[in-house]
């Protein structure tokens, strides 16, 4: 486990969904295609992943923060 | 205390705010001048800041959050800033915050003359919104009275937003103020300071600077002699829906909720009380008895939100009641965010359906499955206070919706409303 955490910025977002084709295991889609992002801090093994979909969201909406909890 | 604190008690305090004299005149007679050191004084700034921490006193607009952690926290974003006033009041069932300024206006202003220099802020904003003439005036004439007799010590000017829901979200107020965009700001660190352009902004409720005007003169003890010792102090109450005297009403925090209600004379037996507003939630008469404060009200999973109880009697319909609610916070979505925008109006959609007695077990499953993943989803908390009030309907009003979920709702859903909307709704 990391202590970083994927945020989305709900006023940027388009819902293109490039993010949870990129991240299923910690990005789902609700029904209008805008992201929903699992609970608890990121596994260690998604994070190059992660960083990835940062670099690809098409409305730079996406920020991988340091997760305070923990 | 602070160096200006008066330990004398001011007359009348049954109704400290609503009871103030409204004339500068009277206002001086009941507290004496305004005193407050500018520049840099730090004795008098840390006496202010030490009498607002020892006060307890919380935000008024809805937050219920600690004044003098705001507070401290405004001052760390340098000098030269701006106290808002946020007089918006977007709640239709609210009206505490439009008497208030009409009845006490100095108190309220001299609350933010307090934390300018507290700040070292160099302006202070009223923000009114556009239609609300009369409030706008009371005050215009409030700021002539005090520039007449030079009792201001920092600038104080009149702004006029539009007349939205969520114009007053406090982001959404700055960011009208700095850029004339009327829209909620994402800002994934709650705990950064506001700002209007380079400078702090200090956003503070009405009331809530009414409050800090009588802290910073009489001292916290004054403010703890009333209220309960976790939640001191008194509060403005609106009450609306099935009453015959709807008004606005000062209690002491603590105060439960039904003999609040009482005191608008309810219409025959009440069903169900709405506290807290639209993004509030309903309340059932076996929690009437509540004592109306922040941490009593969240273990019911309500809020005391920006005070507000709307009496709901036994002919009306909780659930039609909702519908129309979630139409309306729909309809003010700032449209910003997908998950608000798209979310809030299918869940006003599953709630008519249910209403109607058309949505089965189905729509109820979608409907629960939407409220869970729009909760939380938006720059603001907008989304958030809809998904609270539908929620709480949906317990309070239990035996209801399973009689419309049979096909059989009961006979009062297309009764006319008796809660506030600035227009017709539809659901």
């Amino acid at each position: 486990m990391t202590r970083l955490r994927i945020t989305i910025d709900p006023v940027a977002c388009d819902a293109y969904g490039y993010c949870a084709e990129l991240l299923p295991e910690a990005i789902t889609l609700d029904e209008w295609g805008y992201p929903i992002i699992a609970d608890g801090p990121l596994p260690g093994e998604l994070v190059d992943l992660a960083k990835r979909a940062v670099r690809d969201c098409p409305k730079r909406a996406i920020t991988l923060r340091e997760n305070k909890r923990g | 205390m602070t160096r200006s604190a008066n330990p004398t008690r001011p007359q009348g305090d049954v109704h400290r705010l609503l009871g103030h004299p409204t004339d500068l005149k009277g206002h001086i007679d009941a507290h004496g001048p305004l005193h407050v050191s500018l520049g840099r004084d730090r004795s008098w700034q840390q006496g202010l800041m030490t009498s607002l921490e020892a006060s307890g006193l919380t935000g008024r607009g809805g937050g219920a959050f600690p004044t003098s952690i705001k507070a401290t926290l405004a001052c760390s974003g340098g000098t030269g800033g701006t106290v808002v006033v946020n007089a918006m009041e977007g709640e239709p069932c609210s009206d505490k915050d439009k008497l208030l300024l009409i009845r006490a206006p100095h108190l309220v202003l001299d609350g933010a003359q307090y934390l300018a220099a507290l700040c070292r802020a160099d302006r202070i904003v009223i923000c009114i919104p556009i239609g609300r003439d009369s409030v706008a005036a009371a005050v215009s004439h409030a700021l002539d009275e005090r520039t007449r007799q030079r009792y201001t010590r920092v600038q104080e000017v009149v702004v006029r937003p539009p007349d939205r829901f969520i114009a007053g979200e406090e982001s959404a107020l700055t960011n009208w103020i700095e850029s004339g965009r009327s829209l909620p700001v994402f800002r994934p660190d709650k705990g950064t300071p506001l700002r209007i352009g380079r400078r702090a902004a200090l956003v503070h409720n009405a009331e809530t600077l009414a409050h800090v005007a009588l802290i910073a003169r009489h001292g916290p003890g004054f403010f703890r002699s009333r209220g309960t010792s976790e939640e001191p102090g008194t509060c403005l109450v609106t009450i609306s829906g099935d009453v015959h005297h709807p008004g606005v009403v000062e209690v002491d925090h603590g105060t439960p909720l039904s003999d609040i209600a009482v005191l608008s004379k309810p219409v025959g037996l009440v069903q169900a009380l709405l506290v807290g507003g639209y993004g509030g939630a309903w309340v059932g008469p076996g929690q009437f008895a509540t004592p109306y404060a922040s941490i009593p009200l969240r273990t019911i999973g309500a809020s005391a939100g920006v005070g507000i109880i709307a009496v709901l009697g036994d002919t009306s319909c909780g659930l039609a009641e909702t519908a129309r609610i979630a139409r309306y916070l729909a309809d003010q979505s700032a449209g910003q965010c997908g998950p608000c925008h798209f979310g809030l109006p299918a869940i006003a959609d599953d709630l008519a359906r249910l209403v109607r007695g058309h949505g089965g077990r189905d729509t109820l499953t979608r409907l629960h499955r939407r409220l869970q993943e729009v909760n939380g989803r938006g720059a603001c908390r907008h989304p958030d206070g809809a998904v609270s009030l539908v929620r709480s309907a949906l317990t309070v009003f239990a035996p209801d919706l399973a009689a419309h979920g049979r096909g059989e709702p009961c006979h009062h859903w297309h009764k006319v409303t008796t809660l506030r909307f600035p227009r017709p709704i539809r659901i």
